[in-house]
């Protein structure tokens, strides 16, 4: 068997001085897109930043491998050179620093870490021309400041541009779908989809079922008091839809 | 002359002025009537000259220190531990670069400063100053032919004896403050500008400048005059790391615009500030003031200040000319245990006058940064207006940020504008940029630009890049 995406075994993890997540066990392989589900408050976004290796999240015990690397061994942003990308739930913003010049330094961050050649200005506009259509996003958000004055859709689909941009193996989808209409919903999955392949690994974290209507996963996990209590098919959040995530509480508490 | 370096062909200008009937190069240490005619001697200054320097001399005995109101702490200075004159010396000549302090080496690299400008910073004797001695005296050729007079101040006394004499402390009288009542007295050179009517300097005075920057000197003066309807842009110092055995600095510079004439003064400091501990740091105390003498004249300040251990400067303009413009753009960062406290003053007397001041201070490390600025509006300045913008930004938690903010409005019809904010760079941020594959480092330096962009892009275009890299030179080791 190959060597898996992500590999999480029995993951005890604090935010701040509070234990949230209490023994997951979750392992992606190339390919896959896996949805995690929950209430709120059950860990998802502790999850995702434990992934991405945020200050202030720490893992206490179990481990977590990224193509069979002790990912607690690494910085952020070696991390995010070697293929893990997360988007973020609130994207920040940066005043002052212009759009392209922001994505453009992140790229030849990667590009260099990867060995390949870093982009001149003219080659990387060519390059973010071409990922801008796919989450069908304006010139004119370019050349303004990185996230600022950006409407809360804008900023979704700027964090799906960066993602398209930098090529990553792991894509760590936080709540991407909260805060957006239906358009800018359609919008966004049709870009995350287009990013779809043999190769890279999706995570989409997202408290309604509604997003993946549009970004289908292979597997479905409930999170719920920092533990996965359920797993299963894509039917799994459409159960989760119609019942709520009252019954799985029940039921895990039961069990 | 292939081997002569542009040092010494700098120092060859300054010989027009001496006397040779002074053997002597250098005075003991300590101030008096005498040292100051010495230097007046030294410089074959005229006999008015002589009783101007005496003149802020008896003033200056009679001054304190201002030591109580600004936000800095240093050691007393003992002014008769210093020495006044001192010939100019000749930097160490190395054969090549590879001589060269190895960490110097690496900062002119992070700059970005071109292998010719390394060269003729570090005094390598090479070829290649051959070219620079020929654009400079390119440029000179040009400057004439427009009339344009900029030279050594020591080299104006003689040449436009009337012009200087004229406008020599007519901006910051002798004694306006003890500094600068000071540097009247002392001072030993510094640059003379002065642009005839109507004339729109053909280039930028820095590049010229900047070949000739060799030893700025301890205490230096600076006068420029743009006559009606003329325009310069002047740029002083550089990016790169300077050096200087001695610890205090106390420079004037004085900028008259007359009616219809644009003077814009950029200004990049980088002056030792002293080790982590904050031991053996330039102390910088500096009075820069520009009078809008005439009618729709414009004054443009433009700081970055990044160097020093102590940062004392109010570069301020006089609004006197009906619907004269003051402008301030600053950016001040401490680190290390710097400290700055430094902003500007805006005097609003005529008609319609309009001001803008934007400052940007960073503090990282245990490096104080303080703003401090005065907008006065005078009773006759009818519809005079000012905006303000003052905003501090935080890197780590043992630094500080001050703002001192000085209102004085005597007229009902003026409109004043000010905005303040402090912030910290914050951990979301840093993350941000973290998780996009930045460095912290480069994470850093990326916001601080950010935040500081309104005031760097008022600087000349290939400055601007320079003093971009200068403000992540400087914070290195002060993250993380």
């Amino acid at each position: 068997m190959t060597t898996p995406m992500l590999e999480i075994r029995d993951l005890h993890a604090t935010a701040g001085e509070t234990l949230i997540l209490k023994g997951i066990d979750l392992v992606i392989q190339p390919g896959e897109v896996h949805a995690v589900m929950g209430p709120n408050g059950s860990g998802k976004s502790t999850l995702a930043n434990v992934l991405a290796g945020k200050p202030g999240y720490e893992i206490v015990s179990g481990s977590v491998l990224f193509e069979g690397r002790d990912l607690s061994l690494l910085a952020p942003e070696q991390r995010a050179r070697e293929g893990i990308f997360l988007a973020f739930q609130y994207p920040v913003e940066i005043p002052g620093v212009s759009n392209m010049y922001f994505l453009k330094q992140a790229v030849n961050a990667v590009r260099a870490h990867r060995g390949i050649e870093e982009l001149d200005a003219m080659e990387f506009l060519q390059l973010a021309r071409e990922k801008m259509k796919l989450v069908e996003m304006s010139d004119a958000l370019m050349s303004r400041s990185v996230n600022e004055g950006f409407s809360g859709g804008e900023k979704k689909r700027n964090e799906i541009l960066q993602m398209a941009l930098l090529d990553p193996k792991l894509a760590v989808l936080d709540e991407t779908d909260s805060g957006l209409d239906i358009d800018a919903l359609r919008v966004i999955a049709n870009g995350v989809n287009a990013l779809r392949g043999p190769t890279r690994a999706m995570l989409v974290i997202t408290h309604y079922q509604r997003l993946l209507d549009h970004i289908v996963p292979d597997f479905v996990h409930v999170l719920s008091g920092g533990r996965i209590v359920k797993s299963g098919a894509k039917e799994l959040a459409l159960e989760l839809e119609e019942k709520g995530y009252g019954w799985i509480q029940a039921e895990s508490a039961a069990g | 002359m292939p081997n002569e370096s542009l040092e010494q062909l700098a120092t060859r200008d300054y010989e027009f002025g001496f006397t040779t009937d002074i053997e002597m190069d250098i005075v003991e240490p300590g101030l008096s009537e005498d040292v100051i005619r010495f230097i007046s001697a030294k410089k074959g200054e005229p006999a008015w000259m002589v009783e101007w320097r005496l003149e802020a001399f008896a003033r200056w005995q009679k001054m304190v220190e201002p030591h109580h109101w600004a936000k800095l702490s240093y050691p007393p200075i003992d002014y008769q531990a210093i020495r006044y004159y001192a010939a100019p010396k000749k930097k160490i000549q190395l054969d090549s670069l590879d001589e060269l302090d190895p960490e110097l080496r690496r900062t002119y690299e992070k700059l970005g400063i071109s292998l010719d400008e390394q060269k003729r910073l570090a005094g390598v004797a090479v070829d290649a100053v051959f070219d620079s001695v020929s654009v400079a005296t390119t440029f000179k050729k040009e400057l004439e032919k427009h009339g344009i007079i900029f030279c050594p101040f020591s080299e104006a006394v003689h040449k436009c004896p009337e012009l200087v004499r004229q406008y020599l402390g007519s901006v910051v009288p002798v004694n306006d403050n003890f500094f600068a009542a000071l540097n009247s007295a002392v001072f030993t050179d510094g640059s003379f500008v002065y642009i005839p009517p109507g004339v729109r300097c053909p280039m930028e005075l820095s590049t010229y400048f900047r070949i000739n920057a060799s030893e700025t000197g301890q205490f230096e003066r600076t006068l420029i005059i743009a006559d009606r309807g003329a325009t310069v842009s002047y740029l002083e110092g550089c990016t790169a790391p300077q050096r200087d055995e001695n610890q205090l600095h106390a420079a004037v510079v004085e900028l008259i615009a007359l009616d219809d004439a644009t003077i814009k003064y950029s200004t990049v400091q980088n002056w030792y500030p002293g080790d982590a501990e904050g031991k053996g740091g330039i102390y910088n105390f500096v009075t820069k003031r520009g009078k809008c003498a005439g009618k729709r004249s414009k004054i443009s300040w433009t700081q970055v200040e990044t160097g020093s251990a102590i940062t004392w400067k109010y570069p301020s303009c006089i609004l006197l000319g009906d619907d004269s413009v003051g402008e301030f753009y600053s950016v001040a960062l401490t680190s290390k245990r710097q400290q700055a406290d430094t902003g500007t003053k805006m005097i609003h007397i005529g008609k319609r006058t309009r001001s803008t001041i934007v400052s940007k201070g960073i503090s990282a490390a245990h490096g104080q940064n303080s703003y401090r600025g005065l907008v006065r509006i005078q009773k006759g300045a009818d519809g005079a207006r000012n905006y303000s913008q003052c905003d501090s930004l935080l890197i780590g938690s043992e630094c500080g940020a001050h703002t001192f903010p000085y209102l004085e409005v005597a007229n009902p019809t003026a409109k004043v504008e000010h905005e303040a904010t402090t912030s910290k760079i914050g951990e979301d941020q840093l993350f941000y940029c973290r998780q996009r594959g930045l460095s912290e480092e480069d994470a850093v330096n990326m916001i601080v630009n950010g935040f500081c962009k309104r005031v760097l892009k008022q600087l000349p275009m290939e400055f601007a890049v320079e003093a971009q890299k200068l403000l992540g030179v400087s914070l290195e080791g002060a993250v993380g």
